[in-house]
């Protein structure tokens, strides 16, 4: 081989491993991409049935259910305009609280129940998921002022 | 008045550091030495006025006082002293601080450490470090002063996040800071080689103790945060593939290749614009992670207050050095040159794979990072990339790397031969994959994965110590005192840093494959069996804290129906904030940690859900890292780096006088 076919052989075969390497990645890359939907979106069957995918939104006041005897807790998620029920079977984190934010990831049962696997932790009190707050910015502008009145009156006690 | 003092001095380190940025450079282009000779004073100025601007908030952080709005909001008054010294840079302004405290530290440690450089490249170097704590200080007093005052005076602070009241907060991030900024400096010694179109083996000399220390304090500050998230977020993890873990992590793994091309650039000459270009995209990706933890578009601990204005002005800043210094290497580049040919089968072929699998690997992290930030940035839908991506991407580009780490040092420089790499790690070779098949029978359930994990982990350790026996065997020095001195603190450094990655292997790979995780329900005197041992639930009790209200729980762990550890995880409800924290109890032992940590109460009768975690090797994963970190500090030692310079400038003086 003459230095200059070396070099050209080295150089395709660095090619052809960059670009293994980039299907590779971009082929692992599109299989774990997780989808974000709201109960909204849920609820219009936006997100697809046997993937996993997050939600997220405000966990409905009184809505947290303990099953006895096990570690299975029941709660609502909602974006203030449609709700979605959530199980998970696990320990909730800390920051967890009926009222505020929170994000899941599971997928969507056949009886509309969304099975979480994972809610995710946050780190701060005030501290509103982006997603779920997005989702409730998003659900209430597709009301009317009217309602969204009477919505928030029916929540104060 | 203290806090204005420290303010003044801000301002005063900017129009310092705008005079480091220029005047020196100006006078490295004119060759006026008297120019050239403001570089240091100006640099050691710039550093002792941003540290006594940084002992100032320190101050007003210790003594508590309420009247600065950055203490009001980040301390209170009974928090303990030492987080209340942390709580310095528990802010978006304090940490920035911080960070141009370590960046000016960096400049005068290299104002002092580099009389023996030719004047017109110090002064470039010091002049570009200068520039960019100009940038920095700028950054601070435009956007984020940290000494702005609260009128009327706050009566109680709000308190620092309870997740940052931890011993790790104390080292951490001055650790991370260190290494992150560290590499400004390898950025600086490139940019000025660039401009003064020098760069050869003796550039690479002096630019590689800089680098490794700079990465040493890099591996201890991200082993300390993932050890920290490990124990203080209650649920076990050691790593997240979080963006914040990641932009410490890009830097790191770019900061690794460049440490090996530096030796390539520094023994053989080759590699030269590869080099700098690692250097300058090293500190772009520091500069990078500093732009995604402080603009706000990240949402994690780490991420403080989110001011729009903060991001457009880290993002102009990172624009500018990033699209300079790379328009600039575009531009100088090829009057760098290339250098000595090597044959596809030598220590730089390998080397170059290192340097590729590494970039890969990078880019990779680099795609799961940003791709959903720009997603969301165009509104074009809200993704989120998981541990799954980054975990099936990252092991196929590391295999290949260490196993390479085996052949590449004993491979011969510029040419080596297929069959005299055979004898000289067969044994090695053979020993590692018999021990990697059979270990694996005596840990239970036999994965082949695991089989091969170990077998990288222990070829690593196995070819190094082949590498040890043959040099010691071929030194003609006599007896074994003087065949050890015989071999530099570089060549043993490298060794230890290689050994520090088979531990971390180790670790990681018992830990994933063995672990065992349960969260369980328990009712008092309950036991639950995990693993051989069995862990009983002994109820939850108040206790009190100094700025907290804490439950404490009881888990006896036994054995073979023999006690061996009471375990007192913890729930604390924090006075200021109201804010829960579980802090996890462990115990640990050189087979790994048992773990157990509070969840909640789940009935009216004292039932908790509680976690109880078998980690088997986990701490393997850190003390890896240290000894990683270790082997650095140990080729930082190597006599060449003092010796080679002395050399230099007795070879210069000799040519003054002639």
């Amino acid at each position: 081989m003459t230095p200059r076919q070396r070099r050209f052989g080295l150089i395709a075969a660095g090619l052809v491993a960059l670009g293994v390497a980039a299907t590779l990645v971009l082929s692992a890359f599109r299989s774990n991409l997780v989808f974000f939907f709201s109960p909204s979106q849920v609820l219009a069957h936006e997100a697809p049935q046997g993937r996993a995918f997050r939600i997220g939104g405000m966990v409905v006041d009184h809505s947290l259910k303990r099953e006895p005897g096990s570690l299975t807790v029941r709660f609502d998620v909602t974006d203030t305009v449609h709700t979605v029920p959530v199980t998970y079977t696990g320990l909730l984190p800390d920051l967890f609280k009926e009222g505020k934010g929170v994000v899941a990831q599971g997928s969507l049962g056949g009886d509309g129940t969304f099975h979480a696997t994972e809610v995710l932790a946050k780190h701060d009190e005030n501290y509103m998921p982006p997603d779920a707050a997005k989702a409730v910015k998003e659900a209430r502008e597709g009301m009317t002022m009217q309602s969204v009145e009477t919505k928030s009156m029916q929540g104060s006690p | 008045m203290i806090p204005e003092l420290g303010h003044f001095a801000l301002v005063v380190a900017l129009l310092v550091a705008l005079v480091q940025a220029s005047v020196p450079m100006w006078g490295a282009a004119r060759n006026d030495m008297a120019l050239m000779a403001v570089a240091r004073p100006a640099a050691m100025l710039t550093a002792a006025l941003v540290a006594f601007a940084f002992g100032c908030l320190a101050y007003a952080f210790v003594t508590s006082d309420f009247s600065v709005l950055n203490v009001a909001e980040h301390s209170y008054s009974t928090l303990p002293t030492r987080y209340k010294f942390a709580a310095t840079w528990g802010s978006h302004e304090g940490s920035l601080l911080l960070w141009v405290l370590m960046l000016s530290g960096w400049a005068c440690a290299v104002a002092i450490a580099s009389r023996n450089l030719p004047e017109a490249f110090a002064a470039r170097v010091l002049a570009v470090m200068g520039f960019i704590a100009a940038g920095f200080l700028m950054f601070l007093l435009f956007t984020s002063n940290p000494f702005a005052r609260l009128l009327p005076a706050a009566l109680e602070g709000s308190d620092l996040n309870p997740l940052l009241q931890d011993p790790g907060m104390v080292v951490h991030p001055p650790m991370l800071y260190m290494g992150y900024v560290g590499f400004s400096v390898a950025f600086a010694f490139a940019i000025a080689a660039l401009i003064g179109g020098r760069l050869d083996a003796s550039w690479a000399r002096w630019s590689r103790p800089w680098t490794t220390l700079a990465w040493c304090f890099l591996t201890i500050g991200i082993a300390l945060g993932s050890a920290w998230a490990y124990y203080t977020l209650g649920w076990g993890g050691w790593w997240f593939w979080d963006p914040v873990e990641n932009a410490s992590f890009m830097p790191w793994l770019v900061g690794t290749a460049l440490i090996h091309s530096l030796a390539v650039t520094e023994k053989r000459g080759t590699f030269r614009s590869w080099t700098v270009l690692l250097a300058i995209v090293a500190f772009s990706l520091s500069l990078l992670g500093t732009f995604l933890v402080r603009s706000g578009v990240l949402t994690s601990v780490h991420a403080f207050a989110t001011d729009p204005a903060r991001g457009v002005y880290v993002l102009a800043f990172l624009v500018v050095v990033v699209g300079g210094s790379l328009a600039l290497f575009a531009w100088r580049a090829g009057a760098v040159g290339g250098g000595a040919s090597f044959a596809p089968l030598s220590r730089e072929s390998m080397l170059l794979a290192n340097n590729i699998l590494l970039v890969v690997a990078m880019a990779s992290v680099l795609l799961g990072t940003l791709y959903p930030l720009i997603l969301d940035t165009f509104d074009a839908g809200k993704i989120s990339v998981g541990p799954p991506y980054f975990q099936a991407v990252f092991v196929p580009a590391m295999a290949p790397l260490v196993f390479l780490m085996g052949l590449g040092p004993v491979a011969a420089w510029r040419k080596a031969e297929l069959p005299a790499l055979w004898i000289r790690v067969r044994w090695a070779f053979g020993v590692a994959l018999v021990t990697a098949l059979l270990l694996p029978l005596t840990l239970g359930s036999y994965r082949p994965l695991v089989a091969f994990a170990l077998f990288l982990a222990l070829w690593v350790a196995t070819s190094t110590v082949a590498m040890v026996v043959q040099r010691l065997r071929g030194a003609p020095q006599r007896g074994l005192a003087a065949k050890l001195r015989a071999n530099s603190a570089a060549w043993y450094g490298m060794l230890v840093a290689h050994v520090g990655i088979a531990v971390f292997i180790v670790g990681v790979t018992m830990v994933r494959s063995y672990e065992v995780e349960r969260d369980v329900r328990m009712d008092i005197d309950q036991a639950v069996r995990v693993g051989d041992y069995d862990f009983t639930f002994r109820g939850v009790v108040p206790a009190p804290g100094p700025n907290y209200k804490a439950l404490v729980g009881t888990i006896d762990v036994s054995r073979n129906g023999r006690l061996v550890r009471t375990l007192h995880p913890q729930k604390r409800v924090f006075d200021a904030s109201g804010q829960t924290m579980t802090e996890a109890a462990i115990a640990t032992r050189i087979r790994g940690d048992l773990y157990v940590s509070l969840g909640e109460p789940v009935a009216e009768n004292g039932a908790w859900g509680v976690r109880v975690y078998i980690k088997p090797f986990v701490d393997w994963i850190w003390v890896g890292a240290f000894i990683m970190a270790l082997g650095g500090f140990i080729a930082i030692g190597d006599r060449r780096y003092r010796i080679a310079v002395k050399a230099r400038v007795a070879a210069l003086a000799a040519r003054a006088a002639a």
